[in-house]
């Protein structure tokens, strides 16, 4: 089949996709203090998809993705379940946040948490979501 | 132990996230929606239990101190709610195995049964008033799914009037909640409780109390917003339909309840003198709109309506007595409702059609239906010594004790035209002779109605019969539950902590 689109466009979603992932990932663990979140994380990341399903096929997108769409949802509930979940197994109630601070090897500190945990599930469940929707839609055409 | 409240929101959310993994196995995914839902109605159990002896539970999501977070009450009131949340979850659950068809199934039919079950346990227990509108978006988004789930063309139709009617309730809502929060800072229901009984000028609130009622209203399909629900609740399949007979409505009417004893009704004005109107009103054209159908579904969804004035007068009449009533009527009403729609659905898979001009001697040919049909339909007429008797017998009685005779007349003289409705259907479908020109439509029908459907309609009329049977032990609990909602006091120290 021939191809729709540029050469240009393809490279650029190629080169786009780790480039968003990893932008996405740097906007979800700053949202717990600053803009940014698991929801806004989690339309970056679905986007690089979108484009690369844009630039080549759905079904060539689908097959980048580490898991089905649906189980990223899936997956996204469970982990915001397990972090709502943690502080009840500790004896506190439902959805208390708990702190831990992870030390890295060049003296910075990273800080992490329930509601981290909670904000990767739902960048897990929104990028489930929106590539189980806009998917469809591509395919329907 | 306090944690106990978090599992009627935990259990749906695993279902969910269960059923969404299990994408291949059609046969576990059934298996885990109906576990789930016979696990909701455990947990219920054990809170209503729990509630009736040691109180109201009270959990702090989050260990946010009320009023900065959300918090998540039950009372008598909320534990009853959830308890036949629970019991409909899992009986329509049941049901739903022999009824739904295999296309419906794959497209998740049980996981957005049990985020419906989730909306619905999350608008009983919650204890905040912004927190409740995303319990009933939560519910209405899984309801839109499935009123249209099949995609047929009927369906499509009423569903538009099902999305857009309960859109523009819940914006009425929202702005209700905004011009509150406004006026009073705050939406913690207790807060709010204790914060416009001590304000002299809380009767600027009664804008935000109207915008609640017509919100409540459509969602409890309260005349005159009663239009949208006949127009749509026929049209999807019957399982999802006694779903949303027995549970959806009456959370509109719980919310109502909940609303106007806490807040609104003790700061005065006309709103007992409007629920008694509204009652008597809905009570009438609901039945006598009933009276005139002859699509079984269509008579039942009319019902509905007739049978939520009820529950709204004894609001109105706001004595012990009345309060306990509109609560007992609301429990008798979701069991017999969404047994009767059970049975309806029964039908219809052996005759192949809702048309009552099109069905006959069912009576003859299946004996042990009829007799499904007449205890649900008999206790929604009133007749002892059946559920709704008994819940008819103390709506009447707080009526007369707070001399309210006209609109406790109207309800006993509706109670009549219900017995007619039901004594319809009963000689339409089971007593008179199978029309012949209908013999190509029994064709497409089976000839059993199978295990599956027969085993929850079963359990709802036992427990309609219980209810009527030991109606002391039921009444116990209403009673407590109409007092705590009385006396809001005990509610707003068990969240405030004072």
């Amino acid at each position: 089949m021939s191809n729709p689109y540029s050469n240009i466009f393809r490279m650029a979603a190629t080169k786009l996709r780790p480039l968003l992932l990893i932008l996405s990932l740097v906007v979800l663990y700053r949202g717990h203090q600053q803009p940014g979140g698991g929801f806004i994380g989690g339309l970056m990341a679905a986007s690089a998809y979108i484009l690369y399903a844009l630039a080549f096929t759905s079904a060539e997108a689908r097959k980048k993705l580490p898991l089905s769409t649906s189980a990223l949802l899936a997956s996204g509930l469970a982990v915001i379940l397990v972090s709502a979940l943690l502080s009840v197994f500790s004896g506190e109630p439902f959805m208390t946040g708990m702190w831990t601070t992870v030390h890295l090897p060049f003296g910075q500190e990273l800080h992490l948490g329930t509601p981290v945990l909670f904000d990767l599930g739902v960048y897990l469940a929104v990028t489930g979501v929106l590539l189980t929707i806009m998917f469809d839609i591509i395919e329907i055409e | 132990m306090e944690n106990l409240l978090m599992l009627p929101l935990v259990l749906p959310v695993l279902a969910a996230i269960v059923s969404l993994f299990a994408k291949n196995s059609l046969n576990f995914r059934k298996a885990s929606g109906v576990f789930f839902t016979l696990a909701q109605l455990v947990v219920a159990v054990v809170i209503l239990v729990k509630v009736y002896r040691d109180g109201i539970l009270v959990l702090h999501v989050g260990s946010w101190p009320a009023p900065f977070g959300i918090t998540l009450v039950a009372d008598m009131f909320s534990a009853i709610m959830l308890f036949f949340a629970g019991l409909i979850g899992f009986t329509v659950s049941v049901y739903a195995l022999g009824l739904m068809d295999e296309r419906r199934l794959k497209f998740h039919f049980y996981l957005l049964f049990n985020i419906l079950l989730l909306g619905v346990n999350g608008a009983f227990i919650t204890g905040d008033v912004f927190n409740l509108y995303v319990w009933f978006e939560v519910m209405l988004i899984a309801s839109f799914v499935l009123i249209t789930l099949g995609g047929e063309r009927k369906q499509l139709e009423g569903a538009v009037k099902y999305v857009t009617i309960n859109m523009v309730s819940s914006m009425l809502f929202l702005a209700a909640a905004g011009l509150l929060y406004g006026k009073m800072g705050t939406l913690n229901m207790a807060d709010l409780a204790m914060k416009l009984q001590n304000d002299p000028s809380s009767n600027l609130v009664a804008s935000s109390a109207m915008l609640f009622f017509i919100a409540f209203g459509i969602k409890a399909a309260v005349f005159p917003f009663f239009f949208w629900l006949p127009a749509s609740y026929h049209t999807p399949p019957v399982a999802v339909t006694a779903l949303f007979a027995g549970l959806l409505t009456k959370v509109g009417v719980y919310a109502m309840i909940r609303f106007f004893t806490l807040f609104f009704i003790p700061l005065g004005g006309i709103w007992k003198e409007l629920f008694l109107i509204t009652g008597g009103l809905t009570m009438l054209i609901g039945v006598f709109t009933a009276a005139s159908q002859y699509d079984i579904r269509r008579i039942l969804s009319f019902h509905i309506i007739s049978q939520i004035g009820y529950m709204i007068m004894g609001l109105g009449f706001f004595t012990p007595l009345g309060i306990a009533g509109a609560i007992y009527y609301m429990g008798h009403n979701i069991v017999a409702k969404t047994n009767t729609f059970m049975v309806g659905g029964m039908v219809s898979k052996l005759k192949g059609t809702f048309e009552l001009k099109s069905i006959g001697g069912l009576y003859k040919t299946k004996p042990y239906l009829a007799l499904l049909f007449i205890i649900p339909a008999f206790a929604l007429a009133g007749v002892p010594p059946l559920s709704g008797f008994f819940g008819k017998f103390i709506l009447v009685k707080a009526g007369f004790d707070s001399h309210h005779f006209f609109v406790t007349g109207i309800s006993l003289f509706v109670g009549l035209i219900t017995l007619f409705s039901m004594i319809k259907i009963w000689n339409e479908g089971f007593w008179k002779k199978q029309p012949e020109e209908a013999d190509e439509v029994v064709n497409y029908a089976e000839k059993k109605v199978g295990f599956a459907l027969v085993f929850p309609s079963v359990v709802l009329a036992l427990f309609s019969i219980g209810m009527g049977v030991a109606v002391g032990f039921f009444f116990d609990f209403c009673m407590t539950a109409a007092q705590q909602l009385l006396e809001p006091s005990a509610y707003i120290n068990a969240v405030l902590g004072k």
